[in-house]
């Protein structure tokens, strides 16, 4: 964490002309959306449903270790295909354009415990909208954890290790909880209220058809394989839950990213919205079944910019938006994902003990916007 | 316990499996045209007919309920990877032994779908269909005499009535503009050689628009004749006109193909038509907000196009996107984000 605002050097104008900049790069992936696009996410979705298929059938005589093994595999990836390059995109109506009523972010859902309407409204409204707006995006640390010298430090904050490890093992859970916004609505009368009941209701459904389906039915079609099933689902949904906890860590709480004070957002013009997201921000480096596996989130700056664009196009996109970086000379955040890893968990090990004294950073255009 | 309901316990059981999918979704990518699939179609092969008119054969699905001789059919398909809807004639006849129909497509100008299909379209493409629908058919009792009278691409609906039903006295009046350029040309000439058919075709280039006066030379006892006319509005208006003044309007049977032509202005008459209120626009104004004013609920979400929270369906006119000002024109199935979309001309939206 810097105290010295690592955009200070550019002026407002300088800010619009990015936004324009950024604006073109977004109109031309628009203009040239067509049958390849399509075609490339109606590949993915056959893929991830053959392998899902073909891994259920292995696991039947998963009571043989090699089957146990191939179809626990097979499966791990095929979640991670569903939640990341499918269903978070999906869900982010970068494929709507389509009009295809079966790839649609309104009747999409997903291998997740999370509801997808939910979990659009807390990730794609807040989050996105809000991006490392502290008090405002709740994604900087899920409520539970302290991500940056500017949130303040509480005794909870020492165990936070040890809950961002829960977490991951269990991160589908911990999502449907923080999309429910648990933590608040669980405290004073706030459970009564009938629209977070009915939410949570639906989250209970959503719960026991995904446990019925993984932790039930598919182990006891597998009859004499029913415990090796089980543990093989499980497994499944560990490493799954695992690798995505990973990658989103990687998109905003790596050494480098900026968080933003809840001030610094009024009035905040297209150009400034587009800044924050280039700063609040982090990449993976890496290669393309890394970009794939990680559902393109591995590009996490371009996806900010522009959550709504086919994450196909984002390798593309990254290369003229990396170049504005340049330009501007603005840091790029990005690593490989071991670094990124061990970076984001760096700062959650850091931060679960006080920092001596936070210091605020007021830059200079929002001096100006205060003043105006 | 019944076979039904022991087979809905089956696909319950079934849907259990496949969660949060359903087994249809892992069907489809095997066996898409399987019975109790959304109706799909195959398009297994396209013949040209004249310079910008073609024949889609298309092989439906097991779910497709047949057609009457003069009915059209819906088809959606992906042009560009983009879903969109038109409606096409069906020119097969009902008893097709290989079960297979055929629309007949005539590209016109910067039609989208039409020119894909006349041009780009491959054999093996998979579409999607609705059931044959219309009532731009024949009866069921056989009248004594018959009159076709039809331009352009109006001949469809009366080329699938001709190879479906077989009349004592047929005539048909086509118009289009050179002798290249009648669709089905070899098809109607086969059927005057076996005496099946009397053909007049008018030449629009050499012969100027017919004018509906001259039936009485063309076809002298066209009165009696129970008529079916298809063609452009101009065509259509005049014929009606014609029968209502000899007193036989029961006579004539018409369809009209309506293009629907949105002109995009900037700005206009909004809509809510679930809710019934109707308010002005301007052409900077989002959706969003001009429902809010109108006191319409409205979904909302991020406010600046991101978050897909305030999806709505667009039934009417069309809309501007705020961002890019891309026009987006309504269909069936076109869903807008009213948060970046303003009116472009008069439009309504499902609120």
């Amino acid at each position: 964490m810097t105290a010295i605002d690592p955009t200070a050097h550019l002026t407002a104008e300088q800010i619009e002309e990015l936004g324009r900049e950024l604006d073109a790069i977004r109109d031309d992936v628009l203009a040239s959306r067509g049958e390849k696009d399509a075609a490339y996410i109606r590949k993915v979705i056959s893929a991830q449903r053959k392998l899902e298929l073909v891994s259920r059938g292995v696991l039947l005589f998963s009571i043989f270790p090699p089957a146990w093994v191939l179809g626990t595999a097979g499966l791990s990836v095929a979640k991670i295909m569903d939640n990341m390059e499918i269903g978070h995109n999906i869900l982010h109506g970068q494929w709507d354009w389509m009009r295809d009523p079966k790839i649609h972010s309104t009747t999409w859902e997903w291998d997740h415990v999370s509801p997808s309407d939910q979990w659009k409204h807390s990730h794609n409204e807040l989050h996105h909208k809000y991006t490392n707006v502290i008090g405002k995006d709740n994604d900087l640390g899920y409520g539970i954890m302290r991500v940056d010298e500017d949130q303040k430090w509480h005794p909870f904050h020492l165990g936070q290790p040890l809950w961002n490890f829960l977490n991951a093992c269990f991160f589908e859970y911990g999502i449907a909880a923080y999309d429910l916004e648990l933590g608040k609505n669980l405290h004073k009368r706030r459970r009564k209220n009938p629209e977070f009941r009915s939410r949570a209701k639906a989250v209970g459904r959503k719960i026991r058809k995904q446990v019925l389906k993984d932790y039930v039915i598919h182990p006891l079609l597998s009859g004499p394989s029913f415990l090796p099933t089980l543990a093989a689902t499980f497994t499944a949904n560990l490493v799954r839950n695992l690798w995505s906890h990973s990658v989103i860590m990687c998109g905003h709480f790596p050494e480098g990213v900026q968080v933003f004070e809840r001030r610094s957002i009024k009035g905040e013009t297209r150009g400034q919205w587009y800044l924050r997201q280039m700063m609040g921000s982090a990449n993976i480096s890496g290669s393309k079944a890394m970009h794939f596996m990680t559902g393109n989130l591995s590009h996490q700056i371009e996806h900010h910019l522009f959550p709504d664009l086919p994450s196909n196009r984002y390798a593309e996109v990254a290369v003229k938006v990396r170049a504005l970086f340049e330009k501007y000379e603005l840091e790029y955040v990005t690593g490989p994902l071991p670094k990124q890893v061990f970076s984001a968990w760096h700062k959650v090990v850091r931060l679960s003990l006080p920092n001596k004294k936070p210091k605020l950073k007021t830059p200079a255009r929002e001096q100006e916007v205060l003043a105006a | 316990m019944t076979s039904t309901a022991l087979r809905s316990r089956a696909w319950k059981l079934l849907e259990m499996v496949t969660t949060p999918l359903l087994p249809s979704d892992y069907l489809d990518l095997v066996s898409p045209l399987r019975a109790g699939a959304d109706l799909r179609g195959r398009i297994e092969a396209v013949h040209p007919e004249t310079g910008d008119a073609a024949t889609i054969v298309i092989r439906p699905g097991r779910g497709w309920r047949g057609h009457t001789a003069g009915q059209y059919v819906r088809i959606g398909v992906d042009v560009d990877g983009v879903r969109l809807w038109r409606a096409y004639s069906l020119t097969s006849p009902t008893n097709r032994r290989d079960g297979r129909v055929t629309i007949t497509v005539k590209a016109i100008p910067d039609g989208k779908v039409s020119n894909h299909l006349v041009r780009r379209v491959k054999p093996g493409t998979l579409i999607h269909l609705d059931q044959a629908t219309g009532d731009f058919v024949l009866p069921r009792t056989k009248p004594a005499k018959v009159l076709y009278l039809t331009a352009g691409s109006g001949i469809t609906p009366v080329m699938g009535m001709l190879r479906d039903t077989e009349f004592d006295d047929v005539v048909m009046v086509h118009c289009a503009p050179r002798p290249q350029d009648v669709i089905f040309r070899n098809d109607l000439h086969d059927l005057v050689a076996d005496t099946k058919l009397r053909l007049t075709e008018v030449h629009t280039d050499t012969d100027g628009m017919l004018d509906i006066a001259r039936l009485d030379e063309l076809v002298p006892d066209w009165a009696e004749r129970e008529t079916w006319a298809c063609g452009p509005a101009g065509l259509l208006d005049a014929a009606e006109k014609h029968w209502a003044e000899h007193g036989v309007p029961e006579r004539l049977h018409t369809e009209r193909f309506r293009p629907t032509v949105v002109v995009a202005g900037d700005g206009g008459e909004v809509t809510f038509s679930t809710t019934g209120r109707t308010v002005d626009a301007d052409g900077a104004t989002p959706l969003l907000d001009i429902g809010e004013a109108a006191g319409v609920l409205m979904p909302s979400g991020c406010r600046m196009g991101i978050c897909f929270g305030c999806t709505t369906p667009l039934t009417a006119g069309a809309v501007r996107d705020l961002r890019t000002g891309e026009i987006t024109e309504a269909e069936p199935g076109v869903l807008i984000q009213t948060c970046v979309s303003a009116a472009a001309g008069p439009c309504a939206i499902e609120r």
